[in-house]
């Protein structure tokens, strides 16, 4: 088709069923789906889009230094926003660099939707220059992914893309696009006519359940909520049932380190994190309770511990968008699969409307024994005057930044344990962490997505200085658009958690953890075109930190803490609930079993 | 494909229904490789060109637990319509087709053709020193026909796995 006929073509198309460049489509399609941001990086195969993105003033691209980046910080993003996050990146390397990030967001259910530049269709299988398999590689770290082959296709494809990626349980997807398929004309649908043939997730909770759910729990003596990240998906209606639910029944309430946030870690009920490094009472009342509800959360072996010694007692209520969470770890009594939001308004309204009541008697019985396990004080430290403990430094952050409209990211070790178990969230959305896959590297790119998607926030990457050199480039992408994030790095020049394992399990022998060469952050701070500071004493702290604080611009704060500090409470892998241990002074030899454990 | 056997340990035929689109086969089996699960037959083809659908008929095994997993992770895959079990839900037809060939002659070529008989096996190629058989029937009975022929001259095995249907007018 010449020029000339193509536009005859136009003209005689209505609107919805236009002719345009592949590249073009691409566009319209993200333009219709709502999306404002995209973070990507360049390269030969996406060039097409990257020309079609030039004129366009409605996508604000966010160019970052390296594809993992692009993906933590779509991730951050949506996180933050509940919206999912785009990524465009090329061919070959672009989409191989992609994968920690997409495997990341599947483990942790964050909606993605990844576009990836691919070698012509004719070269495909050729091994032609940048080609890879992009979706036999991303297939199992991904919902779903496509390869589009037929301009044709591209606009339902990338529809269908979005709803996988946002409905249901979330998730990232990649669409994988051939270079002579962004070149082509093909015709474009809207999103409205775009309905999959088989994706239907189920959302509406079976109501016998939820009733059945309603009446264990005005049984139930020792009961006790388990929250996750399934609150946080299903928004913030989710997380505002979710108060009154527990405020009515006047149940204790734990969470995983996805769900911080869905409740008010001020609020008197709270216990604080479960699991490995969770609190003594938050652990304690999961192994006695008689009745556990689990609400978006998918008994992680960082949170059980030992399987066949988990909480042996208590019947479980498991809510879950995911059938295939069911029984996957622990046998449930009673399952309902559906949204969270959806089904704790049922729950409410069955509570509300049967007049049901908590066993008050019972109930007082067991608060008196939860505030017996928190007299412990499980999170309490050695202080010190000399150096600064990590601890330490999370409490002071957290009370200079109180009351801030405040969004906190971290990277993976032992400073994310003790953001976890002291920074007090009080709202859904605010807390980004890599909780499944657990990647060293991923707050700092968080964070820069979570100061796109909020300019006028206050945005703290919560760092250990290993973690952080992982993608530490992506400063240079903050310098770029004026994004003055926050990282406050908790610098012990360890691979801290690392080598606390090494102390606890492997006797002390420190084999490759400690960093001898790092780099002088203030420096490399000066060298980005951003703010660098660094504390060395307790007493310079508060100032230091006002000071990250009231700067508009990035910052990198080196903190530096005490090298060998233990992040407590633990319970040992292959141990169950009931065996934490407090601080080094209870620690005993461990199991080989144990040992084997990750 | 290995046969895994112990304590609480099932053999299940699972039937599954998908969009015949490309890639929807190394899903599912990347889904049994990537988490471990067993596969012990696997058949796949196209069964209403129209509307695009494939079956996959498969056959796995593993404690009752392992089992739910697998169907509820089979559901998860997008391209999916439709997971049935013939061994926990309503009793299904199962049949495989083999081609076995048979080397040899004078006393074990008889006896290898009177064991045919018995086995109602096919013969559908024969030269003076060989046989390819090609039986149908329920996967047991393809095991016992090639198990005998073992000592008779059996040179090589093709087996299609398992194809399964519900009985009565139902659909899956």
């Amino acid at each position: 088709m010449d020029r000339d006929e193509s536009m005859i073509a136009v003209a005689q198309e209505p609107e919805s069923t236009i002719a345009l460049p592949g590249a073009e489509i691409v566009i319209r399609a993200l333009k219709d789906q709502g999306v404002q941001h995209i973070f990507g990086y360049p390269g030969g195969a996406v060039l097409p889009i990257y020309d079609a993105l030039f004129a366009n003033e409605d996508l604000q691209h966010v160019l970052v230094r390296h594809e993992q980046g692009a993906l933590h910080a779509a991730e951050g993003y949506a996180r933050s926003t509940g919206r999912p996050g785009v990524v465009l990146v090329t061919s070959g390397p672009g989409a191989t660099n992609a994968v920690t990030g997409l495997t990341d967001a599947l483990m942790d259910s964050i909606p993605l939707v990844v576009l990836t530049g691919q070698v012509a269709t004719h070269l495909i299988g050729n091994d032609a220059f940048q080609e890879c398999d992009t979706v036999g590689i991303t297939r199992p770290c991904t919902k779903h992914n496509w390869l589009v082959k037929d301009v044709n296709d591209l606009a339902r494809v990338i529809h269908e893309a979005f709803q996988i990626a946002t409905t249901g349980r979330p998730g990232p997807v990649v669409v994988d696009i051939p270079k002579d398929v962004q070149f082509k004309r093909g015709t474009y649908v809207p999103p409205n006519a775009v309905r999959h043939r088989t994706y239907k997730p189920k959302v509406e909770p079976d109501l016998s359940a939820v009733v059945k759910a309603v009446e264990m729990m005005a049984a139930a003596k020792r009961p006790v909520f388990y929250t996750g990240g399934g609150i946080i998906n299903s928004g913030p209606e989710a997380s505002r049932l979710l108060r009154e639910l527990v405020r009515i029944t006047g149940f204790p309430i734990t969470s995983t380190l996805m769900g911080l946030g869905a409740y008010p870690a001020s609020d008197p009920q709270w216990l604080g994190l479960v699991g490995m490094h969770g609190t003594y009472e938050a652990n304690l009342a999961m192994h006695d309770c008689d009745l556990m509800i689990c609400l978006g959360a998918r008994f992680d072996d960082r949170v059980t511990g030992r399987i066949d010694a988990f909480s042996p007692h208590s019947k479980k209520i498991h809510l879950d968008i995911d059938a295939s969470q069911i029984n996957k770890n622990v046998r449930i009594d009673l399952p309902i699969v559906a949204d969270a939001a959806r089904t704790l308004k049922e729950m409410l309204l069955f509570w509300k409307t049967r007049k049901r009541k908590s066993d008050v008697a019972a109930l007082a019985d067991w608060w008196r024994a939860i505030e017996g396990w928190r007299e412990k004080k499980s999170l309490s430290y050695r202080a010190s005057t000399s150096v600064i403990k990590p601890q330490y430094a999370i409490d002071r952050l957290y009370e200079a930044t109180r009351g801030r409209e405040v969004y906190v990211t971290t990277e993976v070790g032992q400073h994310q344990m003790w953001a976890a178990q002291r920074f007090k969230f009080e709202a859904p959305n605010h807390w980004m962490t890599s909780g499944g896959l657990g990647t060293m590297g991923y707050g700092l790119p968080a964070a820069v997505g979570v100061q796109v998607a909020h300019p006028e926030a206050l945005v703290i990457d919560i760092a250990g200085e290993a973690s952080v050199q992982m993608t530490m480039q992506e400063m240079s992408t903050a310098v770029q658009y004026d994004l003055p994030i926050k990282i406050f790095i908790l610098n012990n020049q360890y691979m801290g958690m690392v080598r606390q394992w090494q102390q606890l399990l492997h006797g002390g022998r420190y084999s490759h953890s400690y960093s001898q060469a790092l780099p002088d952050f203030v420096k490399l701070a000066d060298a980005f075109g951003c703010v660098g500071l660094r504390a060395d004493k307790p007493e310079e702290l508060d100032a230091k930190i006002a000071e990250m604080i009231g700067v508009r611009r990035p910052v990198l704060f080196d903190v530096r803490v005490d090298p060998t500090e233990n992040c407590y409470p633990m319970i040992h892998s292959g141990a169950p609930h009931n065996e934490m241990v407090l601080s080094d002074a209870d620690e005993s030899e461990m199991s080989d079993e144990g040992k084997m454990l990750v | 494909m290995t046969m895994r056997s112990g304590p609480g340990i099932e053999r299940h035929t699972l039937a599954v229904l998908v969009d015949n689109e490309a890639g929807v086969l190394a899903r599912v089996i990347g889904l049994f490789s990537g988490r471990g699960y067993n596969i012990e037959s696997l058949t796949v083809a196209e069964v209403d060109h129209a509307a695009h659908t494939s079956r996959i008929t498969i056959v796995t095994s593993g404690t009752p637990e392992v089992i739910e997993q697998i169907e509820a992770q089979l559901k998860r895959v997008v391209p999916v319509h439709r997971v049935t079990n013939w061994t926990t839900g309503a009793p299904g037809i199962e049949r495989e087709m083999a081609l076995v060939k048979v080397a040899g002659t004078g006393d074990k070529r008889v006896e290898a053709m009177r064991i045919s008989e018995i086995f109602r096996a096919h013969i559908v190629d024969t030269t003076h020193t060989s046989f390819v058989f090609e039986i149908t029937g329920a996967p047991e009975k393809l095991d016992n026909f090639i198990d005998l022929m073992r000592p008779l001259g059996l040179v090589d095995v093709s087996r299609t796995g398992v194809a399964a249907i519900s009985r009565g007018p139902e659909a899956m």
